[in-house]
């Protein structure tokens, strides 16, 4: 049976059919959930895919956190069910506490859209356990907030537990220690701010996102099933 | 919860200053900093951007509205991580909004 993947839907979420669409290419079943929904309806894996959640008002991802699907997403990320945040998705978890740390505006005041390569840095969380570490991936970014910060004793942590997923090794936006991706202690939760979905057909410049997007999908699919919310 | 929506207590006017975090980098305030000493002030320092969030909440007292409103910033109208913020409290005109 393929894996079946919720994919989020906030108000103002706009890579929800890219994502579902690279889902369904590498033969899982991706499935929109809206925000307003209370339950994963038995989902493998979730994805809380790039956009502007409820406008990004306040702070990028602050107020996707009060919506009530997260209460299921954080059900399932404590259950060890693989989630992965892009883009908005990787604030929409910082915000909710869920990853560490905050994305701020880039350092140089720009917003970046580039295809940036970016080193694997471990294998042993959900989005990069099919990919090399040392390897490098052309990715795209595609954000304004995009800046990642967090306190000493957090980078620190971060480092030591080898947390620190993915690094950009062109900085587009001022990220701490050139941070593009981390995940939870656990490695089910990953957050990070380059578009694997949007690198998936060489047609369309890089097709370097198939490594991750595949690996999260056969982590989610190895995974014995557990019923959550 | 800390709620206060049953009518009761006393209206309040609550202002928060959310500003970049000390020691956090702050680009827009670098930036407009820059356009200032451009504009021949360059003894204009130390600039910071910020927001302002005004609401109204009924308490019993200053010190308990004090207290609701720092639970909304914790909760949410602050990043910890990445904010500082100062609350300031006063009794609203009338009954509020």
């Amino acid at each position: 049976m393929s894996v079946r993947v919720a994919v989020v839907q906030f108000p103002g979420t706009n890579c929800e059919l890219d994502v579902a669409t690279v889902c369904d290419r590498l033969g899982a079943a991706p499935e929109i959930v809206f925000h307003r929904e209370r339950s994963l309806a038995g989902a493998d894996a979730v994805i809380l895919p790039g956009g502007f959640a409820h406008g990004d008002y306040l702070r990028a991802g602050a107020i996707a956190r009060f919506s009530p699907v997260m209460e299921a997403v954080r059900a399932a990320a404590r259950a060890g069910m693989p989630v992965l945040g892009i883009c908005n998705g990787f604030q929409v978890l910082c915000e909710s506490g869920m990853l560490p740390g905050a994305l701020m505006r880039n350092a140089g005041l720009r917003f970046v859209c580039a295809t940036v390569p970016v080193r694997v840095e471990t294998a042993a969380d959900v989005l990069t356990a099919a990919a090399v570490p040392g390897s490098v991936l052309q990715l795209p970014v595609n954000h304004f907030e995009g800046c990642y910060t967090c306190d000493d004793a957090t980078l620190t942590r971060l480092r030591a537990e080898g947390r620190v997923v993915l690094r950009y090794l062109e900085n587009p936006n001022g990220s701490l220690d050139d941070i593009a991706g981390v995940c939870n202690e656990s490695g089910n939760v990953v957050g990070l701010m380059p578009h694997p979905e949007r690198a998936c057909d060489a047609l369309l410049g890089s097709s370097d996102g198939l490594v991750l997007l595949s690996g999260f999908l056969t982590a989610a699919g190895c995974r014995p099933t557990v019923a959550t919310g | 919860m800390a709620g206060g929506d049953d009518g009761t207590g006393v209206p309040y006017l609550v202002k928060v200053e959310v500003t970049p975090r000390a020691g956090i980098r702050d680009p827009e305030g670098a930036a407009v900093e820059r356009a200032l000493a451009a504009l021949g002030h360059p003894d204009a320092r130390g600039v910071h951007i910020g927001k302002l969030i005004t609401l109204h909440l009924r308490a019993p007292d200053a010190a308990a509205a004090e207290r609701r409103a720092d639970e909304l910033c914790r909760t949410l109208l602050a990043n910890p991580v990445i904010e500082d913020y100062r609350i300031e409290v006063r009794a609203a005109e009338g009954s509020g909004p």
